[in-house]
């Protein structure tokens, strides 16, 4: 990445603010601390150092993801209180450096040094970095940034990956947010250090809607909740006098579609996020269940037992239209996961006996079987890239599994008692899922690489399950 | 009279339960209000559970408001159908009652599949109860997939008594 689109995505991102335009956040110089610092001279740098070869623009698996990284904290040009924290933009510096550090750290991807063990660079430094300092330190990369609180309250945060070895700067960009907003800069910042360095989307700025779970066994509470996806921002939706299951957002974060046992009877709601207001996805007396939204938010799919037969349909996400039966067995067809394209769906039926995952097109049409010799395939979920299916594969206990669309290549990632319910980072990379422990129940988030060897567990404030990750947010 | 009932639902049950593929070790207690008392065998005490009442109902079963299915399987075998036979004389007794069929899976399944399963497990045994000349219209069905086990144990035997199929009077 060069600085120039380096620069157009900061412009880009600069929407984020929501509020009002700020004519400020198109000038390149918000993204100069100092006022010093000429972009165009930076930019004809970058260029050059990707030009020459002196660094590759996306460095292979061996050498980045054990890239030694400095990430101090951020640097502010006045120390001043701010909605974000009560102690002032200083304080706020240092936290938004811990977050991008967690972030990078907790994906097992790169060995980061976090603000806590490092000198704190000055606001001038921040785009002239004294790399004999981290040279010294034996770091390969260095992440700095700055935070200011404007005039009007909110927040403009820069963010720069610097080489020290080449002392060269690798990319930089800048966002304005509002103060309850500012843990989304520095997400922004781990995707903008991730992305360049492994050449993969970005997909920290995105949330997590799960079932929080609390209680003995035989008297579960399960609640609605969402989250960041490093867990911050955690919110209950649901107050846990009934139970709710399987939650979705949709696809531009408005709303969650979800079941819920408030009538006593399993149904799938609407929830909107705004007006905090719910309803049916579709007028029935039958329970529905398994809830899924089309990439473009404009379907959801659902399974319906009519007469105790479950088939899975769709109904248009705006609500009111008439629903659409995809598949017809006599055998339980259920849940669904449609190609990023929206082309193809992937769901799971038992019409050979046992559970095993299909592949249709989005109007029911050319059902075929894609799992075989695997033992019971459950759950499967499209990958946001397209090349993967993730799934729950039953042979014995219960894994997270990934294969191609075709059904080729199965490879076993994860090897709990019971790990079910496969989703996907934006980036499809990493996959969630929850495990339940033998005999307590007790279940977690935990999430996994395509390679399998980082597994790491989601800390939740309670027992958490049903996971449903949600893309980068808008 | 109810003394009766009870005693030979008891012996069939226990009889029937011998015989059954997978059968449950222990009868399962009644899945509702617990807090409220079996009828009193005692001839002389004219209080109890009116019948019709989930107490009633539950007392005079004695466990055959519970059927129990194979893993992943909905079928109704000779011990469901005498359980079933039993709810549908209750029913025929006490022709204003309602009743609710609750599906139940074990925790060894995915949680969506395992609401279906529910779903087809009750209304294997609604069906048979009309069959058996019960009404449509006083049975109804739910499907609680994983979420209500009996026996919280993660054993063959527990998943055994959690797969079921439970009948409940709508009060």
């Amino acid at each position: 990445m060069t600085l120039k689109s380096a620069y157009l995505a900061f412009v880009a991102i600069a929407g984020l603010a929501a509020a009002a335009p700020v004519a400020a956040q198109s000038s390149p110089s918000v993204l100069d601390p100092a006022g010093i610092g000429d972009p165009a001279v930076d930019a004809a740098a970058g260029a050059e150092v990707d030009d020459d070869g002196g660094i590759t623009v996306t460095v292979t698996a061996d050498n980045w993801q054990d890239t030694g990284i400095a990430i101090p904290a951020f640097a502010t040009n006045r120390d001043q209180p701010t909605p974000a924290n009560s102690a002032g933009t200083t304080a706020l510096g240092q936290e938004l450096a811990r977050v991008v550090f967690n972030d990078l750290r907790n994906n097992g991807l790169f060995r980061p040094v976090g603000p806590d063990a490092l000198p704190r660079p000055s606001y001038e430094q921040i785009t002239a970095p004294a790399f004999a300092t981290w040279q010294g330190r034996s770091a390969e990369m260095l992440v700095q940034g700055f935070v200011r609180a404007g005039s009007d309250g909110r927040l403009t945060v820069g963010c720069y990956l610097y080489d020290v070895a080449l002392q060269s700067e690798l990319a930089r960009e800048g966002w304005v947010v509002l103060p309850s907003e500012w843990r989304r800069a520095a997400h922004k910042c781990a995707d903008l250090v991730y992305s360049r360095l492994s050449g993969e989307s970005p997909f920290f700025d995105s949330r997590i809607a799960y079932i929080a779970e609390t209680g003995p066994k035989d008297n579960r509470i399960k609640r609605l909740a969402v989250m960041d996806s490093d867990g911050a921002n955690h919110r209950f939706i649901t107050n846990g006098r009934s139970t709710a299951l399987t939650p979705r957002y949709s696809p531009d974060y408005g709303k969650i579609a979800y079941l819920s046992y408030t009538d006593g009877n399993p149904r799938i709601y609407v929830y909107d996020l705004e007006t905090r207001n719910q309803v049916l996805v579709t007028e029935s007396t039958n329970p529905t269940f398994a809830p899924r939204w089309s990439p473009d938010g404009k379907w959801i799919l659902y399974s319906m037992a009519i007469g105790g037969n479950t088939d899975i349909y769709r109904v248009s996400a705006s609500g009111g239209g008439t629903p659409i039966r995809l598949t017809d067995s006599p055998a339980i067809d259920v849940g669904g996961s449609y190609s990023p394209d929206g082309s193809q769906i992937v769901f799971e039926s038992d019409r050979s006996g046992v559970q095993q995952c299909y592949v249709m097109n989005a109007d029911g049409s050319n059902q075929r079987r894609i799992s075989f010799n695997s033992g019971r395939c459950a759950t499967p979920e499209w990958s946001p890239r397209g090349d993967q299916i993730a799934f729950t594969r039953i042979a014995g206990d219960f894994n997270i599994a990934v294969m191609t669309p075709s059904g080729g290549n199965v490879r076993v990632l994860t090897h709990g008692w019971q790990d079910e319910a496969p989703t996907w980072a934006p980036n499809g990379r990493i996959i969630q899922f929850f495990r339940s422990e033998r005999g307590s129940g007790d279940s977690s988030i935990w999430q996994v690489d395509l390679t399998g060897d980082n597994l790491r567990r989601l800390q939740t404030p309670v027992g958490a399950s049903d996971p449903a990750w949600g893309p980068v947010l808008p | 009279m109810n003394r009766i009932v009870i005693a030979l639902t008891m012996s069939s049950v226990l009889a029937l339960a011998a015989c059954k593929k997978e059968p449950p070790e222990v009868i399962p207690p009644a899945p509702r209000d617990v807090s409220t008392p079996a009828p009193t065998p005692t001839p002389t005490a004219p209080r109890g559970p009116q019948p019709g009442s989930e107490a009633h109902f539950s007392a005079a079963m004695a466990g055959a408001d519970t059927i129990y299915f194979d893993t992943d399987q909905y079928d109704i075998d000779a011990t469901d159908m005498a359980a079933l036979r039993r709810q549908a004389e209750y029913l025929t007794q006490y022709p204003s009652t309602r009743a609710l069929i609750e599906g139940n899976a074990d925790e060894r399944g995915t949680r969506d599949y395992n609401l279906a399963l529910g779903e087809r497990r009750a209304n294997a045994a609604r069906a048979y109860l009309v069959s058996l000349g019960i009404a449509e219209n006083r049975l109804r069905t739910v499907s609680y997939g994983e979420e209500r086990p009996v026996d919280t144990a993660s054993t063959p035997a527990a998943w055994a008594r959690n797969r079921r199929a439970v009948t409940v009077m709508i009060e």
